[in-house]
């Protein structure tokens, strides 16, 4: 149990049943009166930020989040299934709740789920993934457009900027930090 | 803390060291370490040695001091709240105290005015403005004189008195009248509070409701609190009682009462007096958004 004198950045919480994570913190104490406690928080499951004003005894549960390696299994409409390896337990979470992330799973992908109770809340995947390049333009040699990158499909369905020189089939280095081709996979 | 800040911090205290030696006020020093501060609702003294406390105010001796003949009387002190600490609080903070006898807050808000002033002249630059988030205030252009009844309804459209009974008065303060008073770019004067607000100023002779206090505030940052100063010992009395009715109501230890200043205001003068956050100066003349960025340490990193 926490107390609001104890909330600061960085913590996380339960409110209305839904964890949120304390983004901005602030005591203020008008002209001798009550204190006060203005807060930001986030919502980890659908990001909304949320601005709320605590007055002190306010008292709040922790949120305990707990992050599991897991495999990606496969999906099944909007729906993509992980399993824990070790218990073989098997959690199902939504495209929306995945984001951007849906653009790297490949099965067997291992990858951090952060589970709140039973349920899924997102995941954190390896800061580098390996893909496979499915559909691109060949490279014209010669060109001399002036074009230093090209569109390419991977595996996955993921569509992404790549150098001229990149060939349907490679293997290539996708950064998932911030979706762009980082590499080319050798040999 | 940056070196300029360093630089401007002493110069900006040197500013007001001379601003009220040369109007002849009196610069004093009491103990810090004290046996009662005045009880107060919602302020938590230190405690320190057995049933002795460290100042919240400097205010219980600067009065005994009125009540012994000095009229003028200023002081910079250290003082300590418990359990006070954001972005515009520091448990160990600075205060600025002065207080005058045979006045009333009236002259205290000219005092503002001129001490505004004249720092402004002292260490701002070029523009002479004070800074704070992104509001400039001008000390010099006229300043903003409002009742706190007029503020609620004004900015709020609310009643005072109604947010008083419903317990809304501090959330209402914060969350719509500061915000408001921020967009005015002359330092703001909300004056005249609910009589219940003033636990040790006087309340107005036509209107035993309202209190002869005021609090200054530059870009919606409160700086000063001031008030004519109450001086009925039984009056004072009763409002300590009140006070640690209501701390002992939420669940807070009920607080000594002062005796020797209770006894010393039987020979108080009229008089009026007034506490400036210093380090709240120092930020709106350096436009630090934190209290953080304008003191040497802060007590997380000592």
């Amino acid at each position: 149990m926490y107390t609001v004198a104890d909330l600061k950045k960085g913590l996380k919480i339960i409110l209305d049943g839904d964890p949120y994570l304390v983004v901005a913190f602030d005591f203020v104490k008008p002209g001798k009166g009550q204190a006060l406690y203005r807060t930001k928080m986030r919502n980890m499951v659908n990001g909304t930020l949320l601005d709320r004003t605590y007055r002190s005894g306010e008292t709040f549960d922790p949120a305990s989040l707990e992050e599991r390696q897991m495999e990606y299994l496969y999906k099944e409409g909007e729906h993509y299934t992980f399993m824990d390896q070790q218990t073989y337990e098997q959690v199902v979470m939504e495209e929306e709740t995945l984001g951007e992330a849906k653009n790297y799973l490949l099965e067997n992908l291992k990858v951090e789920v952060m589970l709140f109770g039973e349920k899924a809340i997102g995941i954190s995947l390896p800061n580098f993934v390996n893909l496979r390049v499915t559909g691109t333009e060949p490279w014209a040699k010669g060109d001399t457009s002036g074009n230093d990158s090209k569109p390419a499909t991977v595996e996955t369905g993921y569509v992404l900027r790549v150098p001229p020189f990149i060939e349907e089939g490679e293997l290539i280095v996708i950064d998932t930090r911030n979706g762009e081709y980082s590499t080319r996979v050798k040999g | 803390m940056k070196m300029n800040a360093l630089w401007l911090r002493a110069n900006l205290i040197k500013a007001v060291r001379n601003f009220f030696w040369e109007r002849g006020f009196l610069e004093v020093e009491t103990p810090a370490l004290i046996p009662a501060n005045a009880p107060e609702e919602y302020i938590n003294p230190v405690h320190t040695l057995p049933s002795w406390q460290l100042q919240t105010s400097p205010e219980i001796c600067m009065k005994r001091l009125l009540c012994s003949g000095h009229k003028k009387i200023f002081q910079i002190s250290h003082c300590w709240r418990s359990n006070e600490r954001g972005s515009r609080h520091l448990s160990e903070f600075t205060m600025l105290e002065w207080y005058r006898a045979d006045c009333d807050y009236h002259t205290l808000m000219g005092d503002c005015e001129e001490l505004l002033q004249y720092i402004s002249i002292c260490c701002l630059p070029k523009n002479g403005c004070f800074m704070h988030n992104s509001s400039k205030i001008d000390p010099f252009i006229p300043w903003q004189r409002i009742s706190v009844q007029e503020a609620f309804s004004r900015f709020g459209q609310a009643d005072v008195w109604d947010c008083l009974r419903k317990g809304l008065y501090e959330e209402i303060l914060v969350s719509v009248i500061e915000p408001a008073l921020a967009q005015f770019d002359s330092p703001v004067i909300l004056l005249d509070y609910p009589a219940e607000l003033a636990a040790l100023a006087r309340t107005k002779s036509d209107d035993n409701e309202i209190a002869e206090r005021f609090e200054l505030y530059l870009g919606g940052l409160e700086l000063a609190n001031g008030f004519s100063e109450l001086t009925d010992p039984l009056e004072q009395r009763k409002r300590f009682e009140k006070a640690n009715i209501v701390r002992s109501n939420s669940g807070q230890a009920a607080l000594p009462l002062p005796e020797p200043f209770i006894k010393a205001l039987e020979t108080m003068p009229t008089s009026a007096g007034i506490a400036m956050g210093v380090d709240r100066l120092v930020m709106l003349t350096a436009g630090a958004s934190s209290i953080d960025e304008i003191v040497t340490f802060i007590p997380e990193d000592l």
